[in-house]
C-alpha cells in the first residue's frame, strides 16, 4: 500500500531526517538475515541509496521502519541471486555441540543458539527476527516480506520449532533456564562474552 | 511490542535469543560510513552501491 499522494500528514517529520534515526534496526536486522557484519553494512548502505531515490514513495508519517526493512530484505534477496554468495559455514566444527543440552547449572550455551539460528531458512531467520526481535506485529511482518499472515506464522512457528529441535531442548530445560536466578546468571554471562 | 507475544518458556527463551542477537548490533555505535553516505545523498552526490564487485 504504497500511497504516493503528494499531502503529508501535517507534524509529520521529515523522511530525510528520520531515516538516521532506522540505522541501528537496519544494521540489526540486515546482520541478522547475513549473518555476516561487513555484507550486512554494505547491503544497508545500497538500501539507504535505494531509500533515498525512492523517498517520494514514502508516506510521511507512516511506519518508516518496515518500508525501511522491505528495502533492506529486497536489497538482500536481489545481492543472493547475483551473487550466490553463501555465508561461510563452519559445519563440521560446531555440528557435534549442537546436539548438547544446556549444562545443568541453568548456563545456556549462547554459541549453540546462534549457530543454530544461522542453520534456519532465510525466510525463517527473518521471520523470527521480525517477530520475536524487532517487535513487529505479524501483519507488519506480512506486510515487509510481502506475504499473507498466515506464511508469517507458519514461518515463526516453523522457525521456532527448529531452533528447539537444534538446540536439543525440551520444555523441562526451558523451565529450569528461565527461572529468574538463572536468567540473571545467564545475562551476565551474556555481558562479559562475545 | 508486538502483541503476538509466545505462551510458553521455550518461546520466550527463543525470543530472549533473537532480542539479544538483535540487540547486539542495535546498541553498535553506527559506523561513520554511513554518516557520511547521508551527508552525500543530501548534497545529492549518490554514490555507487556498495556491492559493486571488488570495491571492498
Amino acid at each position: 500500500m504504497t500511497d504516493a499522494s503528494d499531502a503529508p500528514i501535517p507534524g509529520a517529520p521529515d523522511p530525510r531526517k528520520e531515516i538516521v534515526e532506522h540505522l541501528p534496526a537496519m544494521r540489526a536486522f540486515a546482520v541478522s538475515l547475513t549473518r555476516n557484519a561487513s555484507l550486512a553494512d554494505d547491503m544497508v548502505q545500497d538500501a539507504l541509496v535505494k531509500a533515498w531515490s525512492n523517498l517520494d514513495k514514502f508516506k510521511p508519517g507512516t511506519n518508516m521502519r518496515a518500508w525501511l526493512f522491505t528495502i533492506l530484505r529486497n536489497t538482500y534477496y536481489s545481492n543472493r541471486r547475483k551473487a550466490k554468495r553463501e555465508v561461510p559455514d563452519t559445519d563440521g566444527v560446531i555440528t557435534a555441540s549442537l546436539s548438547r543440552k544446556p549444562d545443568h547449572d541453568g548456563r545456556l550455551n549462547l554459541m549453540d543458539f546462534e549457530t543454530a539460528f544461522e542453520k534456519l531458512p532465510e525466510e525463517q531467520r527473518e521471520a523470527l527476527i521480525l517477530v520475536g526481535a524487532s517487535g513487529f506485529a505479524y501483519e507488519e511482518a506480512a506486510e515487509t516480506c510481502g506475504v499473507a499472515v498466515g506464511t508469517i506464522k507458519s514461518r515463526v512457528n516453523r522457525g521456532r520449532a527448529k531452533l528447539v529441535e537444534l538446540m536439543g531442548m525440551s520444555q523441562e530445560d526451558a523451565f529450569e533456564l528461565t527461572d529468574p536466578a538463572t536468567m540473571a546468571v545467564v545475562s551476565s554471562m551474556q555481558n562479559g562474552s562475545l | 511490542m508486538s502483541q503476538d507475544q509466545p505462551s510458553n518458556r521455550v518461546d520466550d527463551l527463543i525470543d530472549q535469543n533473537l532480542r539479544r542477537v538483535y540487540d547486539d548490533v542495535l546498541q553498535e555505535d553506527v559506523p561513520d560510513r554511513f554518516a557520511k553516505l547521508l551527508a552525500q545523498l543530501e548534497r545529492g552526490s549518490a554514490p555507487e552501491p556498495a556491492d559493486a564487485e571488488g570495491s571492498k
